[in-house]
């Protein structure tokens, strides 16, 4: 039907034709598959929601004299960084905290400041406080450095998230009756509310269920900038059970995405605390689906109400690794308010923003249109359903 | 009738005078205490739901005024920072008033400050931290 080269020139040209991930479905309920496959050149798909396994490395510059901070420590703000790497390349992950945050000592623990706020500050323009240690070498001599860093003075500065953009994800709900604090939000006793975590008929994934568009090398909206799919997530899994239309209905596929920091605006990557979990970064991602066939646009049309996930029990069943689903909802159930499960209605509450998932694909939208984002060939597949590649539990085993 | 939601400041002096009874004998209004605390200065605040006659209610105003009870409409109070907030709706289903609710179709989460009754739950779980109370 069309590839992306096609697409890319008529980018330049100023004829693509482009709609939103939201708007895609109406134009198929109004003109049908095949119609709308002849007309409309790229989807665009929009997620905003925590993503835990997120962070940020740096390459701060050679000190005078110079310092290894590799096999040192190093703090940003007071939120420790890994030090690893070379003399002055240091990794920052959005959940680490500073060595004297009281954690989960009085429960449920505030976290109120982590490395998602210091990421966040960054990109705001912010200056944040370094302090390192080193050991000293001969050609490191200096032990101690402590500086203001601005993100504009930073060689380098990459987000690189090594798990982002869940393909779909659980509903959590309390089965016990004390509230309990979760990465997915606190939950009220009794079924007393039911948190999802996703942007259905928007999120990236869910509209390209099978990666046939999207796979390494893939040009993304990322934390408002420009990013790359690097590699796909970790804990990807494509062989989660799937509906009849192809569409996950438990957590399936991930990605691994990387992009310049730069680039990126603190509206996009913003540090979030969930009280009595730990910090994490709230993270702005969008992925254009190009529509090179019939199928693809197929899958790219799917609904809210097309799109299903597993309750699952957080008080019990999920930290005890007991499978099993309390029952299985659609995303237009869960937008709609309330949820019924066991004869209860439960209040829903989403932890992903749909209205900056919203934006984050009209954004697209228009840079396309306008000329200023082409799309990009991926130079490898992600892991497809036949390769057979899945998600395990840990095997532990005694240590002799 | 009038139904207002008010923060009182005590003074320190006023900290042990029975002044809600007096709300109730002397200008016949209904009460209910939303949230009542002393604070580390000895000043007491409390948070009060107030029903009654409008006259009565107005009456009432300028007895705590002249008891010397600083007096402030609960909006004033409970802020939701517009900048911090991100929209993601995990306060709605927590709100016990339904202060919070996602309108339909911006799927925004609006907040109507004259339902909220400063129970304070949305503070602490909203992951960036947008709601904020200030007594």
């Amino acid at each position: 039907m069309r590839t992306i080269k096609e697409i890319n020139e008529k980018i330049k040209k100023g004829e693509v034709v482009v709609v939103t991930a939201e708007e895609v479905i109406d134009l198929v309920k109004e003109k049908g598959i095949k119609k709308v496959a002849t007309e409309v050149d790229v989807v665009t798909t929009g997620t905003f929601g925590p993503m835990c396994s997120s962070g940020a490395y740096f390459n701060i510059g050679h000190s005078k004299p110079r310092i290894k901070i590799g096999g040192g420590t190093c703090n940003i703000n007071d939120v420790p960084c890994y030090t690893g790497f070379a003399a002055v390349d240091i990794y920052l992950g959005a959940t680490a905290v500073p060595d004297d945050d009281p954690r989960n000592k009085v429960f449920p623990g505030e976290f109120k400041y982590g490395g998602a706020h210091v990421i966040h500050e960054l990109v705001a323009g912010k200056d944040v406080r370094l302090d390192a240690t080193a050991y000293g070498t001969d050609c490191y001599p200096r032990k101690k450095l402590e500086t203001l860093l601005n993100i504009k003075d930073l060689n380098e500065a990459v987000l690189f998230n090594i798990r982002n953009c869940y393909q779909n994800y659980n509903v959590a709900v309390n089965l016990s009756d004390k509230a309990i604090y979760t990465y997915m939000g606190m939950l009220k006793p009794n079924l007393g509310n039911a948190n999802y975590c996703s942007a259905g008929q928007l999120s990236p994934l869910l509209k390209d269920p099978y990666y046939k568009t999207i796979g390494i090398g893939t040009k993304i909206f990322l934390g408002g900038g420009i990013g790359y799919v690097a590699w796909h997530g970790t804990q990807h899994n494509p062989l989660a059970a799937r509906k009849e239309n192809g569409i996950p209905q438990a957590p399936a596929g991930t990605l691994a995405v990387i992009g310049d920091l730069k680039g990126m605006k603190q509206e996009w990557l913003v540090g979030v605390s969930m009280l009595g979990y730990g910090v994490s970064l709230a993270v702005g991602i969008g992925v254009p689906i190009p529509i090179l066939n019939e199928d693809i646009l197929k899958y790219a049309s799917a609904k809210d109400e097309d799109i299903y996930a597993q309750v699952v029990d957080y008080s019990n069943n999920y930290p005890q690794v007991i499978s099993g689903s309390l029952a299985e909802v659609n995303y237009a159930q869960l937008k709609s308010g309330k949820i019924n499960l066991r004869s209860k209605d439960v209040p829903t509450g989403n932890l992903s923003s749909y209205s900056k998932a919203r934006k984050i694909a009209e954004s697209l939208k228009e840079w396309i249109k306008k000329g200023e984002f082409s799309l990009t060939e991926a130079v490898a597949p992600l892991p497809q359903v036949e390769s057979g590649y899945t998600c395990k539990l840990l095997k532990e085993r005694p240590v002799v | 009738m009038v139904t207002k939601r008010i923060v009182l400041h005590f003074p320190r002096r006023l900290v042990d005078q029975p002044i809600v009874y007096k709300l109730v004998k002397e200008y016949d209004l209904r009460f209910n205490i939303l949230k009542a605390s002393v604070t580390p200065q000895e000043e007491g605040l409390m948070v009060l739901e107030l029903s009654g006659k409008k006259e009565s209610f107005e009456e009432a105003m300028k007895y705590l005024a002249s008891c010397g009870v600083n007096v402030q409409p609960l909006s004033q109070d409970v802020i939701r920072n517009e900048d911090k907030c991100t929209n993601c709706g995990v306060c709605v289903p927590i709100c016990p008033v339904s202060a919070l609710v996602v309108d339909p179709k911006t799927r925004k989460v609006v907040f109507d400050n004259k339902k909220c009754i400063a129970c304070e739950l949305c503070v602490k779980i909203c992951p960036p931290r947008a709601m904020e109370v200030r007594f």
